[in-house]
């Protein structure tokens, strides 16, 4: 087979290419026999829980964001009483992420595959995929998947392709399903969780495209295959997203736990660069010094306020003002929000405005404190954890930045957060329009 | 028995009835939407929550049995 | 307790109830409307709402048994709750009937709120402002002191607050079209109810149009003198 085993350099966890295959090669997507001859045919397994018990033993975590066990996911479904549905999450809210995108557009097989396995494992009937509907490209391409797939009568199980409203908080879990019900793409208060009751009130496992990717490639070689790569605490392989000062951005395939130095590194990242986003705009500002030797893994990264989340890194070229990029970005969600929940409705266009000023240079003395008070208050208080990220973005900004913080409080803006020296922005921010 | 006060922040249009029955425990923000307590309701204030959570005009505020 | 003394519990009862149901309309727009005061917290105006309506109700509630109870004029319990089923008055008793089943029903969905959810609560709550109005109409068309100046006066400043009180709070709405709507609607109602006033009740002869039963009617004008028997 054509996937490699890690390249470790001096014992560093280091690219890997198990989803990516043939992706240097080409950027076309995949065709269902070039599928079949590059990872072999659609394994069956002779109980359900087969697959749930090689998923849980490989230690697969989400690849969505939230990193929650896929197996014991599978699980919690598996042992509702009602028939379950599964969904394959690839809506990617996150500007600055590409992978599933990426994935989507060049290895659909891989994922529906999962999808379906996991369908047959759980006992659900139904597969849906769920992408933005302004991407009508990726949208053909599915649909051209899914009909080479359905010629081959390769699918015991219906699978439906959605495409929904792109917002930023349209792509949480409780968004897609309150969706797929007939209702907004927009979050519901939790409890009941999706395993219990979720699509048509049925138990639903939702889980990010990437993840059913991996699960098919468990399904074919196994969970001590998949440990092969990766951290005993954090196995497999994963997708990032580099951009900013690197020389060429795109998405990389890594073993989980590849350092963010490493992982910077293979998209020839400017050692100039002082401080990098983790995770994306759900995650956080981190000093690259500090970050840089650590592993790209939930538990190291949490002991500096981190998490890997969707696999996004960005690293802010030297010079460029991390208040004003931050700023435009927290401008951008606050616009994103729900407009469900009062403390976020109010509290981050609130901050939002705070930001600006600072970055502006334009603080009031009571700004530092106000704004302090107010990420203290919104925090926790929302129906789904949109407030909780921008109020960790902008909380790790103001530690990050924090010297230039005071010099812009105390009137002293970058140079480069005035026109005309400001610099073209590196945080994409999309067109407030695209809300759910 | 312990009980704890929990808003349903999609519900909750920020009214404010809540902090007026309770303000022992209850403080509204500067938006008006009200930030309750992570410890459970004083057994003398449990006849006010209950009457707080009456009040409601959208039936946002609850007393729960669990924390969190 | 006499004839006589029932009547005049139905009279008074249905004129407080009147005014006590207009003075809760007024504080349900008021606290519809977010109004507060350090001296006047919300919990005092939602306190008053709950409390003034369940008064209200009781009163209905004694000006509909005094009613049926009244040996003069015979009303069935069936005629109370069923609208325009009734000998005395048909239409103008049963719009009392009718205005008493939407009471009812906001009544019992209010009492009931937390098993229902919220958007149906709340329509159904809307219905008071089809239930007051009727109630007017009701006292109006069967009231015996229709003719009085002061009950007019009565009647003229509830239905004067109501207005101002819709009005005030049409002007605190966002959607345009549901201004227009609620603001015609309130004059459409406004003007009919006058119209009526003055070409019905209080023209001679009402008693008979209104469908008081022949053999009362001399007995009727005679009461209103307030000789009897």
């Amino acid at each position: 087979m054509t996937m490699t085993e890690p390249r470790r350099a001096g014992g560093q966890l280091g690219p890997v290419t198990r989803l990516t295959v043939g992706w240097r090669e080409s950027s076309s997507p995949v065709h269902l026999a070039t599928h079949v001859s590059r990872y072999g045919p659609v394994p069956s397994f002779a109980r359900a829980s087969s697959l749930t018990e090689e998923v849980t033993a490989a230690g697969l975590t989400g690849r969505g964001g939230a990193g929650f066990p896929t197996g014991v996911k599978m699980r919690a479904v598996a042992a509702q009483r009602k028939q379950g549905v599964v969904v394959a999450n690839g809506m990617e809210s996150e500007p600055a992420s590409e992978k599933d995108e990426a994935l989507l557009a060049r290895a659909p097989h891989l994922v529906i595959d999962g999808a379906v396995l996991a369908a047959a494992a759980v006992g659900a009937d139904q597969v849906h995929l769920t992408v933005p509907g302004n991407k009508s490209w990726l949208i053909g391409t599915l649909r051209r998947a899914l009909a080479e797939r359905a010629r081959a009568g390769l699918d015991p199980v219906a699978v439906e392709l959605h495409g929904l409203p792109h917002g930023y908080v349209s792509s949480s879990e409780s968004a897609v399903i309150s969706w797929l019900n007939g209702g907004e793409a927009k979050p519901a208060v939790v409890p009941p969780r999706p395993f219990q009751r979720g699509v048509g009130r049925r138990p639903t496992l939702i889980s990010n495209v990437e993840t059913f990717a991996h699960v098919a490639l468990v399904a074919r070689f196994g969970a001590a295959w998949f440990r092969q790569a990766g951290l005993p605490h954090a196995p497999g392989s994963m997708l990032v997203t580099l951009s900013g000062a690197v020389r060429a951005s795109g998405v990389h395939e890594i073993e989980a736990g590849t350092t963010i130095g490493g992982a910077l590194a293979l998209a020839g990242a400017d050692r100039r660069s002082r401080a990098v986003l983790i995770g994306g705009y759900f995650g956080s500002w981190a000093d690259l010094t500090e970050a840089a030797p650590l592993p790209l893994a939930a538990g190291p990264l949490r002991q500096i306020g981190a998490a890997p989340g969707a696999g996004v890194l960005v690293a802010l070229p030297e010079g460029t003002c991390g208040i004003t990029e931050t700023a435009r970005v927290l401008a951008w969600l606050a616009g994103q929000s729900a407009g469900q929940c009062g403390p976020c409705m109010f509290g981050l266009p609130a901050i939002a405005g705070d930001f600006a000023q600072l970055a502006r240079g334009r603080a009031d003395s009571a700004l530092l404190e106000r704004l302090k008070r107010r990420l203290g208050t919104v925090a926790g208080r929302g129906a789904c954890s949109h407030p909780d990220g921008t109020i960790r973005l902008a909380g790790s900004a103001l530690s990050v930045f924090a010297g230039d913080v005071r010099a812009h409080a105390a009137g002293r803006p970058c140079l480069h957060a005035r026109a005309p020296f400001a610099q073209p922005p590196v945080l994409p921010v999309p067109a407030n329009r695209e809300r759910a | 028995m312990n009980r704890w006060l929990h808003v349903n922040p999609i519900a909750c249009t920020g009214h404010g009835l809540c902090a007026e029955m309770l303000p022992e425990l209850i403080r509204l923000d500067e938006w008006g939407y009200p930030i309750l307590p992570a410890d459970p309701v004083p057994p003398d204030l449990l006849p006010l929550a209950r009457r707080a959570v009456r009040l409601c005009p959208t039936l946002a505020l609850r007393l729960d049995r669990e924390p969190g | 307790m006499s004839s006589q003394a029932l009547w005049y519990l139905t009279r008074a009862t249905g004129v407080v109830a009147m005014v006590l149901l207009t003075v809760t309309i007024l504080l349900g727009v008021i606290g519809s409307a977010r109004v507060a005061s350090e001296r006047w917290p919300r919990l005092v105006t939602a306190g008053l709402h709950r409390n003034l309506a369940l008064t209200a109700t009781a009163l209905v509630g004694v000006h509909i048994i005094t009613t049926v109870l009244d040996p003069f004029v015979s009303i069935s319990v069936a005629a109370v709750f069923i609208p325009f089923t009734s000998s005395y008055r048909p239409i103008w008793l049963g719009l009392g009937a009718l205005a008493l089943d939407l009471l009812l029903v906001v009544l019992i969905t209010s009492l009931l709120r937390d098993r229902l959810n919220q958007r149906a609560w709340q329509a159904i709550h809307f219905l008071v402002y089809a239930c007051w109005p009727i109630a007017l109409w009701h006292a109006l068309g069967t009231g015996t002191d229709t003719r009085l100046r002061w009950i007019l006066i009565v009647y003229a400043a509830c239905v004067a607050a109501v207005i101002a009180a819709v009005w005030w709070r049409l002007t605190l709405a966002s959607s345009r079209q549901l201004k227009m709507t609620c603001a015609a609607a309130v004059a459409v109602v406004t003007v009919l109810t006058v119209i009526f006033a003055l070409a019905g009740p209080l023209q001679a002869g009402w008693a008979a149009r209104a469908g008081t039963p022949p053999a009362l009617l001399g007995l009727h004008v005679v009461q209103a003198l307030g000789a009897r028997s």
